[in-house]
């Protein structure tokens, strides 16, 4: 049958399929933002004045709410007047999809009205360096605690109460703390990202190496491994697929939490930028700046999946591009001497 | 019972050869010596007796099964003797000498695969030799030759650089076999190795194993169970029963070496069969009916 059925739990489906319903779940919101931005039928709750008519107040290119254009126009009318002209529009804060993608250009080519203050692509910088140090920094301590954790009951017992209990405190709630301990700069906003993603890197990749397959160990302990190499030969690279999975997890994660953290001591980074034009009511530019960092999120995330099933082959199940290379120039090589022998 | 008691010798029936064989078995040295194993679990529901005063011996390069119904101890008794599970009361002797924790000199192949799966199968077989304290002194290059000649043994010659999930089951538990031998092991316990494995594979790899067994000095513990594979792989075949797991019988299997598959039908062969299964079958047992409702629809009668 050439026709197979889309709706069957856990079936995959092929990937041209994939590809399009994939494309689909970016062309859908897209439509709907396009909907209300282009049909005028469809709310449209202000009204641009293109011409004021005898109206006082009205001015060319004024925004007014549509019961109030509709009610002076009724009034005017009444009094013999000439009635204004104009035509419906989405208020400021949603501006139409084609405004926002001229403002990814604008926004980074018009420089900053201040000239000590960051262009954007300062500012994204900024907002990654700050997610990248708490990162880092969370994951150096992190990474090899919950290891122990998921491996000794000792340190388990001896972490994880705490860690559990720490994990619902709020970390913007650290806020004004670690702004007077870690001064105004970059500091506290590392620290609100750390306080944020320790305690569930802990957990996370605990569990995590706690679901090792435990015949493995128990194989590796026939075979004559113990201590330190039953850890270094067997948990370490067992866990390594899965751990690498969860830090990627995590880094979006720390991501929700930067929002909160560049508005600790003075404002920086993309947050910095995106308060800046909603206060300039330069919405085109909020929404750029809010796709920008999912674009940059999503693509670090499909960066750090490819990078990850080149990494772990054994785990995706498919070759390596490094390996493909390697065969191909093995094949080719091994045809050559093959031509030279035959030449004589 | 399909055979015919009229016509089949006692299984205790031995010819010269074959009891000239056992003879000589015996006259090995003892590789393994169980004293009066004891083995308690505590659950939920209280202490559960798993193995009572279990004793047997194994000798040099000889191949004992063990069989038993399900839930008897089989599993318990093996990992106790791979050092995975502690034992409640008696004693291991491994060449005399107690056994405490898992080792080196006590290879396994369990039934599940436990190749470990980020290593070629080059990589898996050397893990013991790169791991083993005693083997320090092995260059990298010796160890890879010698782990490239027992996956030559397992006739895997070509798949030494694939990945465990590129093999089939068949050629995974030959792997395990190559790793669990690559250490040289006193003794080799299997447990249920090839209960995953279909029928076909199945014959294939118990031939494997008697070549292997036959080439290699190695003693060997095997758990099944199949009747069938007992009594073609082994000398002797302990027969436990359940609740407690205690020791039934210890079988001297009559029939002669080398094995093949055609004594499959060989009077020795199924006067053996006929006895495993009224140890391990009950005449009484295999008459008790399920409490099963009837859930047809009346008119479709098929019995
Ligand atoms: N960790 C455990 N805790 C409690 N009881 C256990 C444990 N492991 C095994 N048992 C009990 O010990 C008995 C023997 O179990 P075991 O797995 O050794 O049986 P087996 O002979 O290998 O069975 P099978 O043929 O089904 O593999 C069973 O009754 C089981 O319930
Ligand atoms: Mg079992």
């Amino acid at each position: 049958m050439a026709r197979t059925r889309y709706f069957i739990i856990w079936k995959e489906l092929d990937h041209g399929r994939r590809r399009v319903l994939q494309v689909f779940s970016f062309i859908i919101p897209l439509l709907l933002w396009s909907i209300i931005s282009y049909c005028p039928l469809v709310w449209h709750p202000m009204v641009i004045v293109s011409d004021p008519g005898d109206i006082a107040h009205f001015k060319v290119d004024s925004m007014i709410k549509k019961e109030a254009f509709y009610r002076e126009n009724a009034k005017a009318v009444e009094q013999h007047r000439k009635p204004a002209q104009g035509v419906p529009a989405n208020p400021v804060y949603l501006p139409a999809p084609h405004e926002v993608a001229a403002s990814f250009y604008k926004a980074f080519v018009t420089p900053p009205r201040l000239p000590d203050e960051p262009w954007l692509h300062q500012s994204l910088w900024h907002s990654i360096t700050v997610i990248l140090w708490g990162f880092l920094i969370s994951s150096v301590v992190a990474v090899p605690l919950g290891i122990l954790c998921g491996t000794y009951r000792f340190f388990a017992y001896l972490t994880e109460p705490f860690v559990e209990f720490f994990r619902y405190l709020p970390a913007p709630a650290f806020a004004a703390l670690a702004v007077a301990v870690l001064g105004i700069y970059d500091g506290p906003k590392v620290a609100i990202i750390v306080i944020g993603t320790f305690f569930q890197q802990v957990l996370m990749i605990a569990n995590t190496t706690q679901r090792l397959d435990p015949a493995l160990l128990e194989a590796a302990q026939t075979l004559g491994a113990r201590g330190i190499k039953l850890f270094s030969r067997v948990v370490i690279p067992g866990i390594l697929p899965d751990v690498y999975r969860d830090m990627r997890i995590l880094l979006g994660w720390a991501w929700t939490y930067l929002i909160v953290a560049e508005v600790v001591g003075n404002s920086t980074g993309i947050t910095w930028f995106i308060n800046q034009q909603a206060k300039y009511r330069i919405y085109d530019n909020v929404y750029a700046a809010i796709i920008m960092i999912g674009i940059i999120g999503l693509t670090t995330d499909l960066a750090l999946a490819w990078i990850g099933s080149q990494l772990f082959t054994w785990k995706s199940k498919k070759k390596s591009v490094l390996s493909r290379l390697s065969a191909a120039y093995a094949a080719s090589s091994r045809v050559k001497p093959k031509l030279s022998q035959e030449a004589p | 019972m399909t055979t015919h008691d009229v016509t089949l010798p006692s299984y205790l029936e031995q010819t010269p050869d074959v009891r000239a064989r056992f003879r000589s078995i015996s006259e090995r040295p003892v590789v393994l010596r169980v004293n009066n194993l004891g083995k308690t679990f505590d659950s939920v529901k209280g202490a559960v007796q798993a193995l009572k005063q279990v004793s047997f011996e194994v000798h040099r390069r000889e191949f004992v099964s063990i069989i038993g119904p399900s839930g008897c101890g089989k599993s318990t008794l093996i990992r106790i003797l791979a050092g995975l599970e502690e034992l409640s009361a008696g004693e291991i002797l491994l060449d005399d000498r107690e056994v405490n924790g898992p080792g080196p000199e006590r290879g396994m192949v369990f039934q599940g695969y436990t190749l470990f799966p980020w290593l070629t199968v080059l990589k898996n077989v050397m893990f013991g030799l790169e791991v083993s304290a005693t083997s320090n002194g092995i260059t990298g290059n010796t160890k890879e030759q010698e782990a490239r000649d027992w996956i030559k043994m397992v006739g895997l010659t070509d798949f030494a650089d694939s990945y465990p999930h590129e093999l089939s089951g068949g050629m995974k538990q030959r792997v395990a076999i190559a790793r669990a031998l690559a250490n040289r092991p006193r003794i080799l316990l299997m447990d249920e190795p090839f209960g995953a494995l279909d029928a076909q594979t199945r014959a294939k790899m118990q031939s494997y194993l008697l070549q292997i067994w036959k080439n290699v000095d190695v003693t060997i513990i095997f758990i099944t169970h199949d009747l069938d594979e007992a009594i073609y792989l082994s000398d002797r075949i302990v027969v436990l029963k359940a609740n407690p797991g205690e020791i039934q019988e210890i079988i001297e299997v009559p029939v002669e070496h080398p094995r093949s598959p055609e004594q499959f039908l060989s009077q020795e062969f199924l006067a053996t069969k006929k006895r495993l299964e009224e140890l391990i079958h009950p005449p009484r047992e295999a008459e008790e009916m399920l409490p099963i409702i009837r859930m047809t629809q009346i008119g479709d009668d098929v019995y």
